[in-house]
Protein backbone atom coordinates (compact mmCIF):
# COMPACT_ATOMS: atom_id res chain seq x y z
CA UNK A 1 0.00 0.00 0.00
CA UNK A 2 1.12 3.75 -0.28
CA UNK A 3 -0.59 7.04 -0.58
CA UNK A 4 -1.81 9.44 -3.88
CA UNK A 5 -2.75 12.82 -3.55
CA UNK A 6 -5.67 14.30 -5.35
CA UNK A 7 -5.70 18.40 -6.45
CA UNK A 8 -6.89 19.64 -2.65
CA UNK A 9 -3.91 17.80 -1.53
CA UNK A 10 -5.88 14.89 0.48
CA UNK A 11 -4.05 12.24 0.49
CA UNK A 12 -5.53 9.07 -0.06
CA UNK A 13 -4.43 5.13 0.78
CA UNK A 14 -4.31 2.89 -2.20
CA UNK A 15 -3.15 -0.24 -3.02
CA UNK A 16 -0.97 -1.19 -6.05
CA UNK A 17 -2.48 -4.31 -8.02
CA UNK A 18 -1.01 -6.30 -10.81
CA UNK A 19 -3.41 -7.08 -13.17
CA UNK A 20 -2.09 -8.61 -16.08
CA UNK A 21 -1.21 -9.45 -19.17
CA UNK A 22 -4.50 -12.17 -18.86
CA UNK A 23 -5.09 -14.91 -21.33
CA UNK A 24 -8.21 -16.14 -22.37
CA UNK A 25 -7.61 -19.55 -21.90
CA UNK A 26 -11.43 -21.46 -22.33
CA UNK A 27 -14.81 -19.68 -24.02
CA UNK A 28 -17.75 -21.86 -22.65
CA UNK A 29 -20.92 -21.37 -24.69
CA UNK A 30 -24.65 -22.23 -23.68
CA UNK A 31 -24.25 -25.13 -26.22
CA UNK A 32 -21.14 -27.18 -24.96
CA UNK A 33 -21.11 -26.11 -21.23
CA UNK A 34 -24.58 -25.19 -20.63
CA UNK A 35 -23.71 -21.04 -19.30
CA UNK A 36 -21.88 -18.48 -20.72
CA UNK A 37 -18.40 -17.55 -19.40
CA UNK A 38 -14.74 -16.45 -20.04
CA UNK A 39 -12.09 -18.28 -18.13
CA UNK A 40 -8.76 -16.13 -17.64
CA UNK A 41 -5.12 -17.03 -16.74
CA UNK A 42 -2.78 -15.37 -14.74
CA UNK A 43 1.09 -15.36 -14.20
CA UNK A 44 3.68 -18.31 -16.30
CA UNK A 45 4.42 -21.20 -14.24
CA UNK A 46 6.87 -23.93 -15.56
CA UNK A 47 5.13 -26.95 -17.80
CA UNK A 48 7.66 -29.14 -15.32
CA UNK A 49 5.48 -28.03 -12.54
CA UNK A 50 1.81 -28.55 -14.36
CA UNK A 51 0.00 -31.77 -14.96
CA UNK A 52 -0.50 -33.03 -18.32
CA UNK A 53 -3.93 -32.33 -18.73
CA UNK A 54 -3.60 -29.06 -17.51
CA UNK A 55 -0.72 -28.84 -20.02
CA UNK A 56 -2.91 -29.82 -22.81
CA UNK A 57 -5.54 -26.97 -21.86
CA UNK A 58 -3.46 -24.42 -22.09
CA UNK A 59 -2.15 -25.88 -25.32
CA UNK A 60 -5.21 -25.92 -27.25
CA UNK A 61 -5.77 -21.97 -26.57
CA UNK A 62 -1.78 -21.33 -27.40
CA UNK A 63 -0.38 -20.29 -24.25
CA UNK A 64 2.60 -21.52 -21.60
CA UNK A 65 0.85 -22.60 -18.34
CA UNK A 66 -0.75 -20.19 -15.92
CA UNK A 67 -0.47 -20.01 -12.04
CA UNK A 68 -3.75 -18.76 -11.68
CA UNK A 69 -7.06 -19.58 -13.53
CA UNK A 70 -10.10 -17.62 -12.93
CA UNK A 71 -13.96 -18.24 -14.77
CA UNK A 72 -15.91 -14.70 -15.28
CA UNK A 73 -19.50 -15.00 -15.81
CA UNK A 74 -21.28 -12.32 -17.56
CA UNK A 75 -18.30 -11.05 -19.60
CA UNK A 76 -19.84 -8.32 -22.05
CA UNK A 77 -17.43 -8.50 -24.67
CA UNK A 78 -17.12 -11.30 -26.83
CA UNK A 79 -13.25 -12.57 -27.01
CA UNK A 80 -11.18 -15.33 -28.76
CA UNK A 81 -9.38 -17.96 -27.24
CA UNK A 82 -6.30 -17.41 -26.75
CA UNK A 83 -6.56 -13.52 -26.72
CA UNK A 84 -4.94 -11.59 -24.34
CA UNK A 85 -6.15 -8.84 -22.37
CA UNK A 86 -4.34 -5.87 -20.64
CA UNK A 87 -5.28 -3.30 -18.20
CA UNK A 88 -5.83 -0.69 -20.15
CA UNK A 89 -8.32 -2.11 -22.62
CA UNK A 90 -10.11 -2.91 -19.63
CA UNK A 91 -10.21 -0.45 -16.66
CA UNK A 92 -10.15 3.33 -17.14
CA UNK A 93 -9.91 6.20 -14.26
CA UNK A 94 -12.70 6.90 -11.81
CA UNK A 95 -14.40 2.90 -12.06
CA UNK A 96 -15.42 1.54 -9.31
CA UNK A 97 -14.57 -2.05 -8.99
CA UNK A 98 -14.60 -4.64 -6.68
CA UNK A 99 -12.23 -7.07 -5.15
CA UNK A 100 -12.51 -10.63 -3.99
CA UNK A 101 -9.51 -12.39 -2.12
CA UNK A 102 -8.95 -14.45 0.58
CA UNK A 103 -8.12 -12.47 4.26
CA UNK A 104 -5.10 -13.41 6.34
CA UNK A 105 -5.18 -15.75 8.56
CA UNK A 106 -5.11 -14.75 12.22
CA UNK A 107 -5.37 -17.81 14.09
CA UNK A 108 -7.44 -18.28 16.85
CA UNK A 109 -9.03 -15.60 18.06
CA UNK A 110 -11.07 -14.32 20.90
CA UNK A 111 -14.56 -12.42 20.85
CA UNK A 112 -13.56 -9.28 20.96
CA UNK A 113 -10.93 -9.19 18.19
CA UNK A 114 -13.54 -11.59 16.20
CA UNK A 115 -16.58 -10.41 16.89
CA UNK A 116 -16.03 -6.92 17.86
CA UNK A 117 -17.44 -7.49 21.56
CA UNK A 118 -16.46 -4.71 23.73
CA UNK A 119 -15.38 -6.90 27.05
CA UNK A 120 -16.17 -6.40 30.16
CA UNK A 121 -15.71 -2.92 30.15
CA UNK A 122 -13.97 -2.13 33.22
CA UNK A 123 -10.71 -3.09 35.36
CA UNK A 124 -11.76 -2.46 39.02
CA UNK A 125 -14.80 -3.90 40.85
CA UNK A 126 -13.10 -7.27 41.06
CA UNK A 127 -12.46 -8.21 37.03
CA UNK A 128 -9.13 -9.38 37.46
CA UNK A 129 -8.92 -12.12 35.11
CA UNK A 130 -11.92 -11.54 32.49
CA UNK A 131 -10.82 -7.91 30.61
CA UNK A 132 -11.29 -9.57 27.20
CA UNK A 133 -14.48 -12.21 28.21
CA UNK A 134 -17.76 -12.95 26.49
CA UNK A 135 -19.87 -13.06 29.21
CA UNK A 136 -23.06 -14.73 29.58
CA UNK A 137 -23.55 -17.15 27.37
CA UNK A 138 -27.19 -18.04 27.68
CA UNK A 139 -29.44 -18.49 30.09
CA UNK A 140 -29.43 -21.66 33.31
CA UNK A 141 -31.91 -24.29 33.94
CA UNK A 142 -33.69 -23.18 31.31
CA UNK A 143 -32.98 -24.21 28.52
CA UNK A 144 -30.45 -26.36 30.52
CA UNK A 145 -27.85 -25.64 26.70
CA UNK A 146 -26.00 -22.77 24.56
CA UNK A 147 -28.08 -22.23 21.68
CA UNK A 148 -26.51 -22.74 18.27
CA UNK A 149 -24.86 -19.88 16.91
CA UNK A 150 -23.76 -18.39 19.81
CA UNK A 151 -20.51 -16.18 19.05
CA UNK A 152 -17.53 -16.98 20.43
CA UNK A 153 -13.92 -17.17 20.35
CA UNK A 154 -12.38 -19.52 17.46
CA UNK A 155 -10.10 -19.67 14.24
CA UNK A 156 -10.63 -16.07 12.55
CA UNK A 157 -9.59 -14.85 8.71
CA UNK A 158 -8.68 -17.32 5.94
CA UNK A 159 -11.84 -16.58 4.36
CA UNK A 160 -12.74 -15.34 1.23
CA UNK A 161 -14.26 -11.95 1.05
CA UNK A 162 -15.51 -8.96 -1.64
CA UNK A 163 -14.32 -5.52 -1.04
CA UNK A 164 -16.81 -3.67 -2.68
CA UNK A 165 -16.69 0.05 -4.92
CA UNK A 166 -12.93 0.72 -4.93
CA UNK A 167 -12.58 3.58 -7.06
CA UNK A 168 -9.73 3.01 -9.79
CA UNK A 169 -6.93 6.05 -8.92
CA UNK A 170 -4.64 5.15 -12.03
CA UNK A 171 -4.16 3.02 -14.47
CA UNK A 172 -0.61 2.22 -15.86
CA UNK A 173 -1.27 0.41 -18.42
CA UNK A 174 2.78 -0.52 -19.87
CA UNK A 175 3.16 -2.12 -16.63
CA UNK A 176 -0.16 -3.54 -16.35
CA UNK A 177 -1.08 -1.82 -12.50
CA UNK A 178 -4.18 -0.73 -11.51
CA UNK A 179 -4.05 1.38 -8.53
CA UNK A 180 -7.14 1.28 -6.28
CA UNK A 181 -8.27 3.34 -3.45
CA UNK A 182 -8.23 1.61 0.22
CA UNK A 183 -6.77 -1.95 1.04
CA UNK A 184 -7.58 -5.02 -0.55
CA UNK A 185 -8.13 -8.37 1.32
CA UNK A 186 -4.96 -10.78 1.39
CA UNK A 187 -1.22 -10.68 1.52
CA UNK A 188 1.33 -9.36 -0.30
CA UNK A 189 1.89 -10.74 -3.53
CA UNK A 190 -0.90 -13.21 -3.05
CA UNK A 191 -4.00 -13.21 -5.93
CA UNK A 192 -7.20 -11.69 -5.88
CA UNK A 193 -10.32 -11.12 -8.31
CA UNK A 194 -11.32 -7.76 -9.96
CA UNK A 195 -14.59 -7.31 -10.94
CA UNK A 196 -15.70 -4.28 -12.92
CA UNK B 1 8.42 -6.68 -7.51
CA UNK B 2 6.09 -5.85 -5.31
CA UNK B 3 8.33 -2.47 -4.21
CA UNK B 4 9.04 -1.78 -7.86
CA UNK B 5 5.27 -1.58 -8.73
CA UNK B 6 4.88 0.57 -5.48
CA UNK B 7 7.79 3.20 -6.34
CA UNK B 8 6.78 3.19 -9.56
CA UNK B 9 3.06 4.88 -8.38
CA UNK B 10 5.12 7.24 -5.67
CA UNK B 11 7.25 8.49 -8.72
CA UNK B 12 4.74 10.35 -9.37
CA UNK B 13 4.93 12.89 -6.40
CA UNK B 14 8.51 12.04 -5.44
CA UNK B 15 9.39 14.63 -7.13
CA UNK B 16 8.23 17.11 -5.13
CA UNK B 17 10.72 16.37 -2.15
CA UNK B 18 13.45 17.11 -3.82
CA UNK B 19 11.80 20.71 -4.57
CA UNK B 20 11.57 21.19 -0.75
CA UNK B 21 15.03 22.15 1.33
CA UNK B 22 16.80 19.65 3.63
CA UNK B 23 15.20 20.32 6.64
CA UNK B 24 14.81 17.91 9.80
CA UNK B 25 13.43 18.05 13.44
CA UNK B 26 14.61 21.63 15.09
CA UNK B 27 14.58 23.84 12.29
CA UNK B 28 12.27 26.71 11.70
CA UNK B 29 10.64 26.82 8.69
CA UNK B 30 7.61 28.87 7.01
CA UNK B 31 5.36 26.32 5.18
CA UNK B 32 3.34 27.97 2.21
CA UNK B 33 -0.01 26.67 2.19
CA UNK B 34 -2.43 26.62 -0.64
CA UNK B 35 -6.25 27.70 1.08
CA UNK B 36 -9.29 27.16 -1.52
CA UNK B 37 -11.79 29.72 -0.10
CA UNK B 38 -14.77 29.32 -2.66
CA UNK B 39 -13.20 29.98 -6.20
CA UNK B 40 -10.08 31.75 -4.94
CA UNK B 41 -7.46 30.52 -3.64
CA UNK B 42 -4.65 32.32 -1.44
CA UNK B 43 -1.34 31.26 0.08
CA UNK B 44 -1.11 31.30 3.88
CA UNK B 45 2.20 30.75 5.83
CA UNK B 46 2.41 28.88 8.82
CA UNK B 47 5.77 29.56 10.59
CA UNK B 48 7.23 27.31 13.15
CA UNK B 49 10.06 24.82 14.63
CA UNK B 50 9.43 21.22 13.32
CA UNK B 51 9.44 18.62 15.88
CA UNK B 52 9.79 15.54 13.87
CA UNK B 53 9.51 13.58 10.09
CA UNK B 54 7.45 11.01 10.39
CA UNK B 55 7.36 7.76 7.78
CA UNK B 56 10.40 8.79 5.81
CA UNK B 57 11.03 8.13 1.65
CA UNK B 58 7.56 6.49 1.22
CA UNK B 59 4.45 8.83 -0.25
CA UNK B 60 2.67 8.79 3.46
CA UNK B 61 5.75 11.32 4.88
CA UNK B 62 4.79 13.73 7.05
CA UNK B 63 5.92 16.74 9.29
CA UNK B 64 5.12 18.26 12.17
CA UNK B 65 5.49 21.90 12.72
CA UNK B 66 5.03 23.52 16.04
CA UNK B 67 4.40 27.08 16.89
CA UNK B 68 3.38 29.15 20.12
CA UNK B 69 0.08 31.42 18.81
CA UNK B 70 -1.58 33.78 21.62
CA UNK B 71 0.63 31.83 24.01
CA UNK B 72 -1.00 28.51 23.38
CA UNK B 73 0.64 26.16 21.38
CA UNK B 74 -0.01 24.83 18.11
CA UNK B 75 0.93 22.01 15.89
CA UNK B 76 0.39 21.09 12.77
CA UNK B 77 1.03 18.13 10.64
CA UNK B 78 1.87 18.13 6.93
CA UNK B 79 2.02 15.29 4.51
CA UNK B 80 5.43 16.42 2.40
CA UNK B 81 4.04 15.42 -0.82
CA UNK B 82 0.61 16.85 -0.77
CA UNK B 83 -0.31 19.32 -3.14
CA UNK B 84 -1.64 21.79 -1.04
CA UNK B 85 1.77 22.63 -0.33
CA UNK B 86 3.39 25.49 -2.29
CA UNK B 87 6.64 25.77 -0.53
CA UNK B 88 8.51 25.36 2.03
CA UNK B 89 11.33 27.88 3.31
CA UNK B 90 13.88 26.92 5.49
CA UNK B 91 14.56 30.03 7.83
CA UNK B 92 16.83 28.40 10.66
CA UNK B 93 18.25 25.20 11.21
CA UNK B 94 18.61 24.18 14.93
CA UNK B 95 21.01 22.07 17.01
CA UNK B 96 19.36 19.51 18.74
CA UNK B 97 20.58 16.01 19.72
CA UNK B 98 17.28 13.87 18.80
CA UNK B 99 15.18 13.04 15.58
CA UNK B 100 12.15 13.83 17.51
CA UNK B 101 12.17 16.80 19.58
CA UNK B 102 8.69 16.18 21.83
CA UNK B 103 10.32 17.77 24.91
CA UNK B 104 9.14 21.41 23.37
CA UNK B 105 5.85 20.56 24.23
CA UNK B 106 7.08 20.84 28.27
CA UNK B 107 8.97 23.66 27.70
CA UNK B 108 7.85 27.81 27.66
CA UNK B 109 8.98 30.68 26.68
CA UNK B 110 13.18 31.26 26.95
CA UNK B 111 13.13 27.01 28.02
CA UNK B 112 11.77 26.20 24.96
CA UNK B 113 14.06 27.51 22.06
CA UNK B 114 16.49 25.44 19.96
CA UNK B 115 19.86 26.75 19.51
CA UNK B 116 21.19 27.41 16.15
CA UNK B 117 23.48 24.65 14.02
CA UNK B 118 26.95 26.45 13.47
CA UNK B 119 27.90 26.63 9.61
CA UNK B 120 30.94 24.95 9.34
CA UNK B 121 33.53 26.97 6.51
Amino acid sequence: MTSVYIADGQALACTVIETGPCVVTQVKTQEIDGYEAVQLGFGDKREKNTTDPLVGHFKKAGTTPKRKVVEFKEFTDTLQLGQTLTAGEIFVEGDFVDVIGTVKGRGFQGVVKRHGFAGVGGQTHGQHNRQRHPGSIGACSFPSRVFKGIRMGGRMGGNRVKIQNLRVLRVIAEQNLLVVSGSVPGAKNSFVVIEK
Amino acid sequence: MATDFIKLVEAEFSGKREAHPNFKAGDTVNVHIKIVEGTKERIQVFTGTVIQRRNPGGNGETFTVRKISNGVGVERIFPILSTSIDKIELVRSGFVRRARIFYLRGKQGKAARVKEKKKVK
